[in-house]
């Protein structure tokens, strides 16, 4: 239980970094903890302490193996985030030639 | 054949990304032609009579993914692909003044397949999958014109939207973790004996939290009006006219309704949230002097009308919202569409910089009448029909307050759009367009198109109503038959 409850620590944490944080490189930081945090607790909802990995031999059908399911899940989560983090970078390097600047408080043409 | 819905606009993507460079119409005939072949399949969608499943592989139903197509998809089916071929026909004059189109049309054909295989799915990691594409491609087409507000507005717009996604992403590790199911209509079967563990409770409202970011609903709406005008014109219309709805209002009625089961809590936070974002939306939307952006807040408001219908959740309310929900997508793209017609012609958003071009550019100024009337909700128009029916619902679930805030709403954005009307349009002190022509023939297609669908869905409502809202409707007021319809 106390696992899963720091994944929820680390989630928040990601969070917390991308309100507060003012640079953008530090908010593409923060997401990215995000992601990572809820990967983790993914993962560790399959596993299982001392268990193989799941493969099925002929003679040995009762292995005690670990749920496949959420890694694969995770494999096209991590992908994702890849995209995600790859556009948001290409973005900021756009809005420094822009700006000249990382700070949030001086990219402020926009009123939300 | 339903998988055609997501795989046809991935495989035409692929075609533009070969052949786009060649030359530039090519990419847009691409494009153009795959989104009118997936709008003849979603029209043939309502003619059929049951339920259809398409299973990924061949693998059994709990195991495998599954496509699912319903009526309450179907009507989704018909706006997302609609209002695409509607800008894509639009994007032919409107985008000639950018370079590297097939970049736009590539970018155009995946939010297509994310926004088509979110309404199809029956799987939950599916949907989130389909929904990050979506989310992904549309952050790409608001930074589009690459200008300081351009990437500012797409910046703001990620870090929200994946928090969101994150949120939606956490949900459905603690469905997996409590059921360990994914399958929508499995995991709407296994709710039936396990829904008040904390856990799932816990899920449901990162869910609604994660789907509310993306519905842009009040304490959440931030990122909408600095993304929706940064982008441009027919994109801000799928934006604002589709993409608001498929990836948070479907999402929050497939969760609520189907899975989850509808009850008086969840009907609470729905009517807060929906009646908080159509007064809001619509105070921030009357001080607005950029013509996209006010209609941005208009579009926070009308979104909030929805919501209210949905949460109110008898059959009147549910028909309401989601005939509203139809209806905005119609008028709502079609005021995106005039916005860019005038920006084209005389380069500019702001409302005080426009006037007398009711003379010049008549078929835009017509069509915008038209819209804003069915915006307000004025009678033969489309938009008064469905307010009607909110309207009704609220006063008949007795909730005296919603239903006197619509009516103070639409009377304030009936104020709004006669500003609009006045200053974009009628204003006759401002002589200096006197010499502009109107828009060429591909938008003013689009345009009247749309206006056009204004008034015959406001002549004959109740045709649309009979076919197309009211089955899809009874998919949400029937509620947890969904899994039982599916797994049978």
């Amino acid at each position: 239980m106390g696992i899963y409850f720091l994944c929820l620590v680390l989630f928040s944490l990601g969070v917390w970094c991308l309100f507060v944080k003012k640079n953008l490189i530090k908010k593409i930081i923060g997401l990215a903890i995000t992601e990572y945090a809820i990967n983790l607790f993914f993962i560790l909802l399959g596993y299982k302490i001392g268990a193989d990995a799941p493969i099925l031999e002929k003679n040995n059908l009762s292995i005690v193996s670990v749920d496949p399911l959420p890694q694969a899940l995770i494999l096209t989560s991590i992908v994702i985030g890849l995209g995600i983090i790859a556009f948001s970078v290409s973005l900021v390097m756009r809005l420094y030639e822009k700006y000249k600047t990382f700070d949030i408080n001086k990219i402020n043409n926009l009123k939300g | 054949m339903i998988y055609i819905f997501s795989v046809l606009p991935l495989i035409s993507a692929f075609l533009i990304f070969i052949f786009g460079r060649i030359k530039e119409n090519i990419s847009w005939i691409i494009a153009t032609l795959c989104s009118f072949i997936l709008l003849i399949f979603s029209f043939l969608t309502i003619f059929s009579n049951k339920v259809l499943v398409y299973t990924v592989g061949g693998w059994k139903i709990p195991f495998g993914i599954c496509l699912v197509v319903d009526k309450f998809s179907s009507l989704f089916l018909i706006v997302i692909n609609l209002i695409t071929f509607l800008s894509l026909i639009y994007s032919f004059s409107y985008m000639k003044k950018y370079d590297r189109l097939y970049f736009y049309y590539i970018l155009f054909c995946l939010l297509l397949a994310g926004l088509n295989g979110v309404v199809i799915t029956g799987d939950l990691f599916n949907f989130f999958v389909f929904l990050e594409i979506a989310s992904i491609s549309s952050y790409a087409l608001v930074a589009y014109k690459g200008g300081k507000e351009e990437l500012e507005a797409s910046f703001k717009y990620l870090i929200l939207g994946s928090i969101g996604s994150s949120f939606i992403l956490f949900g459905i590790a603690f469905i997996y973790g409590r059921l360990s199911t994914l399958n929508m209509a499995d995991i709407s079967n296994s709710l039936e004996f396990n829904y008040n563990k904390s856990s799932i409770i816990f899920a449901l409202s990162l869910f609604i939290a994660g789907l509310s970011i993306k519905t842009a609903l009040v304490p959440f709406h931030a990122w909408l009006a600095d993304a929706h005008p940064a982008a441009p014109s027919p994109i801000s219309s799928m934006l604002s006219g589709v993409v608001i709805k498929v990836l948070g209002v479907y999402g929050l009625s497939r969760l609520i309704f189907n899975i989850f089961g509808f009850n008086y809590n969840l009907s609470l936070i729905l009517i807060f949230l929906g009646t908080l974002s159509m007064v809001v939306g619509v105070l921030l939307a009357i001080g607005q002097w950029d013509f996209k952006r006010l209609l941005a807040y208009h579009s926070i408001s009308q979104i909030g009308y929805v919501v209210l219908g949905l949460g109110i959740g008898t059959p009147m309310g549910i028909v309401g919202g989601l005939f509203h929900l139809f209806n905005h997508s119609i008028f709502k793209s079609l005021l995106f569409l005039n916005a860019g017609a005038i920006e084209y012609n005389i380069k500019t958003k702001n409302l005080k910089e426009m006037g007398d071009l009711s003379k010049v550019m008549p078929i835009t100024s017509n069509s915008s009448l038209i819209a804003s009337l069915s915006i307000a909700g004025i009678p033969p128009f489309c938009g008064f029909w469905s307010k009607l029916f909110i309207i009704l619902a609220a006063f008949m679930a007795n909730l005296k307050l919603a239903g006197f805030l619509c009516i103070l709403v639409s009377l304030i954005t009936l104020a709004s759009f006669l500003k609009v009307q006045k200053y974009a349009f009628l204003d006759k002190t401002n002589k200096n367009f006197q010499d502009i022509k109107e828009v060429p023939f591909s938008m003013v297609f689009s345009m009247s198109f749309l206006a056009i669908l204004c008034i015959l869905v406001g002549l004959f409502f109740p045709l649309v109503k009979d076919y197309i809202i009211e089955p899809a409707s009874n998919v949400l007021i029937n509620g947890k038959d969904y899994f039982k319809v599916i797994l049978n």
